[in-house]
């Protein structure tokens, strides 16, 4: 290992508390002025679909961010992205539940019938649901009195991260009705992100496939 | 000896940006519709009430009003779309696969020279220009419900005639069968066409078809305004079709020619997906898109997110005297 020239980077307590407090005011209060519009009939000629396109984008933003925190981390480095990890991570699912919510209340409007029937017939729809509850899964298991009791197996659980991405981007690919639209950049920009991660993993299964020979 | 030079980085032909690439980058950046943080606080803004349609370009094409009769019996009384809504939530690929892009990039567009041909199996081909079809035939507003095989309805007050009037005077021949519908091509003036990545990738002109006795149908209608205006460029200036039972991909836009032919025409989407969306394209409950069920439909009027405004689809959207046309077809193989 090379012999770190300078410190780590660290954000003092008070930056880091003020930090967090923007992200907060901005995620919560971007969802607060969506819905808010959304009721007034001011969210564009429909209201239903501008929610569930905003929702859902920002959900895969967030999501994108959340992954890029750790590789950051290691070329910076410093260990504060990590501790803005988790809250970014329960923002995704915060947003991925409203995205949610918007289709249950607002698109199918409570029809349970079509809803269930919709949840089990419809692909796109089964690869979002799942995606949402793994995210469901990580977001219950984030607090640090369950992380302890866990022990490996939270980190075997929260691996599934990297199993919510593609259903995320699958799903968003589903719903559109050409190919050549957004969603090829989001798969693109989602590969960038993971590239070390796959990089490093592949080198680590050829290695202990080796050992085996 | 002084070492030769060797640059640290080695770059290729092939590491060269292609130039149509370069000078499209800005483009191609806002086409990706990524556009990182600053869409955080743009587009609450942009997507309110107070700043629609703003965008930087003009609109060179104002609407003009229109003279025409109201008949009776089309004159439906459900609540309309109000015509901002009609007029800035559009599927008009060729303008971008947004919902608010064709009202944004449209506005430079000109349906002025304007022609439309009628050719094919006909006596006499003819071609119209713009004031032709604007004045040679007696205009009235019909009352449609347009419904989006995306499961949302509007009702929109058309202008227009019928399309038989269209076709009568270019005396179809006994052996025409179809009729082939063909929207402009034009890369200068359509963006989406010039750019897949604007246009959805979609193979273009957008061609469409109807069998000929569904052309000749009296509800089928060849629209040149909407609330008793021309039709803005979103809308599909300077004509467009209006088949009200059918799903709204077949009522295509700017129409410059119409050929009757003997053999059922390719059409748009079903080259795209056969297995989503057939020729026949008939609004029908009971066959559900692939991906979504058609049994109701969500009706933009006004109200916010709680209005409840999800309808039950209608056969033929309520437009049961077309029923006759397809007595003994099977309407789920022919979709």
């Amino acid at each position: 290992m090379k012999p770190r020239s300078k410190k780590p980077w660290r954000f003092s307590h008070f930056q880091r508390r003020v930090l967090k407090a923007v992200i907060h005011l901005i995620a919560t209060g971007y969802l607060v002025a969506l819905f808010y519009l959304g009721v007034n009939d001011q969210l564009g000629p429909d209201p239903v679909d501008a929610l569930l396109n905003e929702t859902g984008i920002w959900a895969i933003h967030l999501l994108f961010v959340t992954l890029l925190l750790s590789p950051l981390a290691k070329r910076l480095p410093s260990p504060e992205p990590i501790k803005f990890r988790r809250m970014l991570g329960i923002y995704v699912f915060v947003y991925a539940i409203a995205h949610f919510f918007t289709y249950a209340f607002f698109e199918l409007q409570l029809d349970w019938h079509l809803l269930t029937s919709e949840l089990v017939k419809r692909p796109y729809i089964v690869v979002g649901m799942v995606a949402l509850i793994l995210l469901m899964a990580l977001t219950v298991t984030s607090l640090s009195v369950l992380r302890r009791k866990m022990g490996k197996q939270w980190q075997r659980l929260h691996y599934s991260i990297y199993a919510i991405l593609p259903l995320a981007l699958l799903h968003f690919s589903w719903s559109q009705k050409t190919f050549w639209q957004a969603p090829i950049f989001y798969w693109l920009i989602g590969l960038i992100i993971m590239r070390g991660r796959i990089t490093r993993t592949a080198a680590k299964t050829v290695k202990r496939l080796k050992a085996y020979q | 000896m002084p070492k030769p030079f060797k640059p640290s980085v080695r770059l290729t032909d092939n590491d060269v940006t292609d130039e149509s690439l370069y000078f499209n980058r800005r483009k191609l950046l806002k086409s990706m519709g990524f556009v990182g943080a600053s869409t955080l606080l743009g587009s609450p803004v942009k997507a309110s009430g107070w700043l629609w349609g703003d965008d930087d370009e003009d609109n060179t094409v104002t609407p003009s009003p229109l003279s025409y009769s109201q008949p009776k019996q089309y004159q439906i009384d459900e609540t309309k779309t109000p015509e901002e809504k009609v007029t800035s939530y559009n599927n008009f690929y060729e303008f971008g696969t947004g919902k608010d892009d064709p009202v944004k990039n449209a506005g430079g567009f000109n349906p002025d020279p304007w022609t439309l041909r009628i050719d094919g199996l006909v006596e006499t081909p003819t071609t119209l220009d713009l004031d032709a079809l604007l004045t040679q035939f007696p205009l009235e507003e019909r009352i449609y419900r347009l419904r989006c095989v995306e499961a949302w309805s509007m009702v929109v007050p058309w202008v227009g005639f019928e399309l038989a009037k269209l076709i009568q005077r270019a005396k179809p021949l006994a052996s025409a069968k179809y009729v082939a519908f063909e929207t402009l091509y034009d890369p200068e003036q359509m963006p989406g066409q010039k750019n897949r990545f604007i246009g959805g990738g979609i193979n273009y002109p957008y061609v469409e078809g109807l069998r000929l006795d569904e052309a000749m149908h009296p509800l089928t209608l060849m629209s040149v305004g909407l609330y008793g205006k021309t039709l803005p460029p979103q809308n599909g200036a300077p004509i467009r079709l209006v088949v009200p039972w059918k799903y709204g991909f077949k009522s295509i836009k700017s129409i410059v020619r119409i050929r009757l032919t003997d053999k059922m025409p390719p059409t748009t989407w079903n080259r795209l997906a056969a297995n989503e969306y057939g020729f026949y394209a008939n609004v029908n409950p009971q066959v559900s898109h692939p991906r979504w069920s058609q049994a109701s439909e969500r009706r933009i009027t006004t109200g916010g997110l709680l209005s409840r405004n999800r309808v039950p689809t209608q056969l033929f959207n309520g437009y049961s005297e077309v029923a006759l046309l397809f007595k003994d077809m099977n309407l789920t193989r022919y979709y």
